[in-house]
């Protein structure tokens, strides 16, 4: 990419707020034709909103589009709906994906285009989506239902989407949040393929390192307003880390040697399902002990969703036994594994971590309800639940209006510091039962930026130093060894074997992810 | 369509507090206006036929100047049975479970209650025999009624996840033909000559009077009214309802027992729809006979939805349509027209506030269309 290269976008001074927020202050951002473009910000700092402004979704208060032709002119254009965006050649990748799941990729590709004849050649379908996957070295099974497919499968099939409509601008936001390492990589020479096609990318993502190797250019967003465009060139990684939080950010943590107790979740020989009915754990033995970190290593698919579910009591288990501080909970309701001190941040959050439409107090209160000060007898105290939600949104500084913002309406980031903040906080009064926590993390700094992974890492240690048995899922490796005590490694619902970090090397770990290697 | 400017609908973010008022009021207006012209093609003069719904809805204002409130008071007593089924769908719908069986309920609520009046004196002749006594009895018992009759939804649905909206619309055929054949069959009043119903109920079995034809039964929905919103508002259930409702999976996560759940806010819905049944026969029956089961079940759902749910405007929502209904049945007699035509402008009042809402929820835009869509269509 050269800097003469013609602009294919250009967004001036828009400005977009929602009831007490203001999202987008008078944002500009400018997109060259061949050039990857990230956009950067912390969780909140408006970047989907001001995506969602240039594919049509949100009208801005103020500010104009621009869109330019091979020669470099610009024209203003209006923007009222995807369909018209689209028809500028603007496509959108969302952070949550939009595709129908019983439906073949071939048939989601098509979905809703205008122009569809009434009786479809579904083979001439099927072989321009082949055509098109071979020519961007996007492999996706043309005709499988998109349930049957993986994730990273799932968005080259929205990458796909964008390109069989035409796309010359593609957006993507948080595309490699969801996805392995591996996936992600396939990813980033996928978009490098597509800028020199000519094609302009804007893309979301909160780790650096990627944004370092993939992008061209960055522009920072904070709260709301333009901090600075950037050549990756003439950066680095601290330094985009501090335009976006506006201070140092520690990417290293320390942590204690810490006190190990003795052993507070025992999963022994336990068989379980997938929702598919194909056995998913297979025979599986752990045990977490308190004041420790036990990571699980694996790529994505290989039972840690089950296992998160047995440990928790929201999946049954068909052969073995789940026990918490010594209680026997095989298969008993998920309630009985909440009063026993089992916290839980969810990998899927607005599926099953949060209720979107309900506040925000409501949705902090999932765990609290029960008991005093929120309960009285049978009675919901109102007032009380939403003085306890302010209370969290402070400590943990969600940014949000306030308690009685809906849910769906916080930022990806916001919503997965809620999360974790009622969970953290259900840990304790398990403390103050006298009861052993247990905190089951899956993906707890997905979707996370650089300030607030800190924090949360900061909260985990915090939570395991105070005696918590904690289990944490993560597809980063890097993560893993830095925050883990002792990491198993999952294949085919399977241990592959317990390493303590300082003994493995990411190597070993990836070929035990692999299945090659036992220990 | 190659119209320069294009009409799209933006998703309101937080509809402001005029719109949601005034958006209903219009609808209404509306499909009064629509009303209109049918009344008019049916040979009607329309203001006339509309200025007749109101006085037999309410009465006259010489009718008021002389004391006389028989028409607002018809309209009170057929508001009852709609608060009570009202609340009833709004408690089930809130979770999104689709009872549409609040008939149903009802009219086991009737039959149980019946019961209770026609035949426990002689089976227990001990238990004292006033209004202080049997009323209570018969409310409650009126109420395990219809809880009975929702269970059995409830059960199928907790346990074997069979739909509910197929069994409970079912099961109202079920009722439906047991207590006709109650009422005709082995209750029929021996001393009847021949009229399809019970005997009347013993004298302290029924709901005293107000005032007109309006018992205590409006007191006794009212305060159902004010339950529910407690319910809904300020305990633990009505929290688990709404999280339920809104999503399962969430409130499966956060502990909430799935069948547990659905079985009390069945009993709930169930119950208050037999209220209206105890309403029904105790206060203005007093017999078990045709005309209990005329859909006050089906309205109820309406009533519920029209009210979005919310115990306060349910209560507001009944009225105006029971009124629509007496005034409806003024036209009948003195117009000549069709009985129905109270539930044609109930219809039309449903369809036009349901489609309204889309003003509420959106935004309309006018956009000028962006010229490289309008060169290429
Ligand atoms: N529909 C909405 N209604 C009200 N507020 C909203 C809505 N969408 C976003 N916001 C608010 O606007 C701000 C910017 O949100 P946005 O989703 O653009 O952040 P983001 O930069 O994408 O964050 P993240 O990295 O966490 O995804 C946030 O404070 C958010 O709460
Ligand atoms: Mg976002």
């Amino acid at each position: 990419m050269t800097d003469t290269a013609p602009i294919a976008v250009a967004l001036r001074g828009i400005t977009k707020t929602f009831p007490g927020v203001l999202a987008n202050d008078d944002v500009d951002l400018e997109v060259r034709r061949g050039e990857i473009h990230a956009l950067l910000g912390e969780n909140g700092a408006g970047k989907s909103t001001l995506m969602s402004v240039l594919t049509g979704l949100y009208q801005p208060d103020r500010g104009q589009i621009l869109i330019g032709d091979e020669t470099g002119s610009l024209r203003p254009v209006t923007i009222v709906s995807p369909r018209d965006a689209i028809g500028l050649g603007i496509g959108m990748v969302h952070q949550h994906f939009k595709l129908v799941p019983t439906q073949t990729v071939a048939e989601n590709i098509i979905l809703g285009m205008d122009g569809v004849p009434f009786v479809l050649d579904m083979g001439s379908v099927e072989a321009d989506v082949a055509a098109l996957s071979e020519r961007f070295r996007m492999p996706v099974p043309v005709s499988a239902f998109i349930w049957q497919i993986s994730v990273g499968e799932q968005q080259r099939v929205e990458i796909l989407k964008a390109l069989y409509r035409g796309a010359e601008i593609l957006i993507l936001d948080e595309p490699t949040a969801v996805l392995t390492p591996q996936e992600a990589a396939e990813v980033a020479a996928t978009l490098r393929a597509l800028a020199g096609e000519g094609k302009a990318i804007i893309f979301i993502s909160h780790k650096l390192d990627e944004v370092m190797t993939v992008a061209d250019r960055v522009t920072v967003l904070r709260k709301g307003r333009n901090v600075a465009t950037v050549d990756v060139g003439a950066t680095d990684k601290h330094r985009l880390a501090e335009l976006m939080v506006g201070r140092e950010v520690a990417t290293t943590i320390d942590k204690d040697d810490g006190a190990i107790g003795p052993v507070v979740l025992r999963i022994d020989g336990v068989v379980a399902r997938n929702d598919r009915g194909i056995v998913a754990l297979k025979d599986l033995t752990l045990e977490v002990r308190a004041g420790e970190i036990l990571g699980i290593a694996g790529v994505a698919g290989n039972g840690q969703r089950e296992l998160t579910e047995v440990a928790t009591g929201l999946r049954r288990v068909e052969q073995g036994t789940v026990t918490v501080d010594g209680e026997d909970l095989t298969n008993r309701p998920p309630v009985r594994f909440i009063d026993a001190g089992v916290s839980h941040v969810p990998s899927d959050r607005l599926g099953r971590g949060l209720a979107g439409n309900l506040p925000l107090a409501d949705n902090m209160a999932m765990k609290a309800y029960r008991r005093p000060p929120i309960a009285a007898g049978p009675m919901l105290r109102r007032d009380r639940m939403r003085a306890f939600a302010g209370d969290l949104i402070e400590r943990f500084n969600v940014d949000t209006p306030g308690p009685d913002t809906p849910a769906r309406n916080l930022s990806g980031g916001n919503q997965q510091k809620a999360i974790l903040a009622r969970e953290i906080t259900a840990g304790t009064w398990a403390r103050e039962r006298g009861r052993r926590p247990v905190l089951i993390a899956a993906y707890p700094t997905r979707g996370l930026d650089v300030g607030a992974i800190e924090d949360v890492r900061r909260h985990l240690i915090e939570q395991r130093s105070g005696g918590t048995a904690v289990l944490l899922i993560s597809e980063e490796l890097d993560e893993l060894m830095m925050m883990s005590d002792r990491i198993a490694v999952l294949h085919g619902g399977e241990v592959m074997g317990v390493v303590a970090p300082a003994e493995t090397t990411i190597e070993e770990l990836g070929l035990m992810m692999a299945g090659e290697m036992r220990r | 369509m190659n119209l320069p400017y294009r009409v799209t609908l933006e998703k309101r973010l937080d509809a402001p507090r005029i719109v949601v008022w005034l958006v209903p009021v219009v609808s209404i207006l509306v499909a009064l206006a629509f009303g209109a012209i049918v009344l008019a093609v049916a040979g009607a003069d329309p203001l006339e036929a509309y200025g007749q719904i109101l006085t037999g809805a309410f009465g006259s204002l010489t009718a008021w100047l002389d004391g006389e409130f028989y028409a607002v008071s018809e309209t009170v007593v057929r508001t009852v049975p709609l608060i009570l089924t009202g609340l009833a769908v709004a408690v089930a719908f809130r979770m999104r479970f689709w009872n549409i069986g609040a008939e149903g309920q009802l009219v086991f609520g009737g039959v149980f209650a019946a019961w209770v009046a026609l035949f426990l004196p002689g089976v227990i002749p001990g238990i004292p025999q006033t209004l202080w006594v049997y009323l209570p009895l018969m409310a409650v018992v009126a109420v395990a009624g219809g809880a009975i009759w929702a269970l059995i939804p409830a059960f199928l649905k907790a346990y074997l996840d069979v739909d509910e909206i197929i069994t409970t619309i079912m099961l109202n055929f079920v009722a439906i033909l047991t207590y006709q054949y109650l009422f005709t069959g082995p209750w029929k009043d021996p001393e009847g000559q021949g009229f399809p119903g019970s005997a009347l109920f013993p004298e302290f079995t029924w709901l005293p009077r107000l005032t007109g034809r309006v018992t205590l039964g409006l007191v006794l929905a009212l305060a159902a009214a004010v339950v529910v919103w407690l319910i809904f508002d300020h305990t633990k259930l009505g929290y688990e309802i709404a999280l339920m409702g809104e999503n399962p999976e969430a409130a499966r996560y956060a502990g909430v027992n799935r069948a547990g759940i659905i079985i009390v806010v069945m009993v709930l819905s169930g119950g208050l729809a037999g209220l209206a049944g105890f309403t029904e026969t105790a206060g203005i029956s007093h017999r078990l006979q045709q005309g209990l089961a005329i859909g006050n079940g089906f309205t109820g759902i309406i009533v519920a939805w029209v009210a979005k749910l919310r115990p306060g405007w349910i209560v507001v929502v009944a009225f105006l349509l029971s009124a629509l209904f007496v005034g409806g049945d003024q036209l009948q007699i003195s117009m000549g027209l069709p009985a129905s035509i109270g539930a044609f402008f109930q219809g039309m009042i449903l369809l036009f506030i349901l489609g309204g809402d889309v003003f509420t929820r959106y935004r309309v835009k006018v956009a000028r269309r962006p010229a490289a869509v309008a060169v290429e269509g």
